[in-house]
């Protein structure tokens, strides 16, 4: 057995394991744990088929940023996990279902699975892309200019998901007493303090 | 596809040593490590009083906003990348696309700033 293919095995087996545990683990921390192992496998994976940038996208972006969010909404739920649990089998029926759902499309999606014209299975992302030494090179001789309205439209929803994270989250505090620095700094003694000459006996 | 993934085969290595290694020293941890555990041993430790409350707590959601805030830069970030490595071979359009992206973003990061959404008051 090669070096790739017990490689990719690993990484497989550690990806539908981690996905496995993310489910099935009773503290929601542990299963954000579970889930970034599976992210970091899946990396892996792409790793394996060439795909270089996106593995280092994955590692970046999903365990790095997104997995630490996801960790900030298990921890700011602040839910009752153990009543959560005793509620679970009221849903249980409609759980199912959904479940049984998503089976059905992934079987119709696999069922009618077919390669596009022209890309051989074994081809890496920079072959298809046409050109380029490596794999980030050749997303970016396509990216900007034949798929312009796709990366301007990401553009936009960056932008309206940070405009959005801001309205829905940012309350000013105005009771909140901050240290001003300028103001501290131009204060003057000539206007802040006041000399008064008081006459023995008759006070101010 | 070979030689490629010879390059990654180094990473591959350290990844086995450092799993290998924590595994280690979980178990010598396990196995060698004296276990004397009574209740107030394993208890929560608080200053010697007893444990007002829960590990789990709500916190603020402004640090959300600012972990929402770090991902969105990192993801342009992400788009720069190919961007900056194909530089040399990119048409005007592909160029002044990125320029007009940065733009978008640029303006989101002043409404960020003049909303104050990074002060920490």
């Amino acid at each position: 057995m090669s070096v790739q293919v017990f490689a990719f095995y690993l990484f497989a087996i550690t990806c539908i394991s981690g996905g496995l545990f993310t489910v099935i683990s009773r503290n929601p921390v542990h299963s954000v744990l579970w889930l970034i192992l599976s992210f970091l496998s899946a990396a892996g994976l792409f790793v394996l088929l060439g795909a270089e940038f996106v593995a280092m996208l994955l590692i970046i972006v999903y365990v790095g940023a997104v997995a630490v969010l996801f960790l900030f909404v298990v921890m700011m739920l602040d839910v009752d996990f153990a009543e959560l649990k005793a509620e679970m089998a009221r849903y249980m029926p409609l759980a199912l279902l959904i479940g049984v759902v998503i089976l059905m499309q992934l079987a119709m999606a696999l069922g009618v699975w077919e390669t596009a014209e022209g890309v051989a299975l074994a081809d890496r992302p920079d072959a298809i892309a046409g050109g380029g030494e490596h794999n980030t090179d050749a997303l970016g001789r396509v990216l900007y200019d034949k798929y312009f309205l796709l990366f301007q439209l990401a553009g936009l929803i960056l932008l309206v998901a940070m405009v959005g994270a801001i309205v829905l989250t940012l309350r000013h505090r105005t009771y909140v007493k901050r240290q001003d620095v300028l103001a501290q700094m131009y204060r003057d003694p000539a206007t802040a303090l006041e000399l008064k000459d008081i006459k023995p006996g008759q006070g101010l | 596809m070979e030689d490629i993934l010879r390059e990654y085969l180094p990473i591959l290595v350290f990844l086995a040593i450092a799993i290998a290694l924590g595994i280690v020293l979980i178990l010598a941890a396990v196995i060698v490590a004296p276990k004397d555990g009574d209740p107030e041993k394993l208890s929560a430790y608080e200053c010697g009083f007893n444990a007002f409350d829960d590990a789990r707590m709500k916190f603020d959601v402004r640090f959300y906003l600012v972990s929402i805030l770090f991902i969105i830069f990192d993801l342009e970030i992400a788009f720069l990348f190919p961007w900056a490595v194909a530089f040399g071979d990119l048409s005007d359009v592909a160029f002044w696309s990125m320029m007009v992206f940065l733009v978008v973003l640029t303006a989101g990061f002043a409404y960020e700033w003049k909303k104050g959404a990074m002060d920490w008051e």
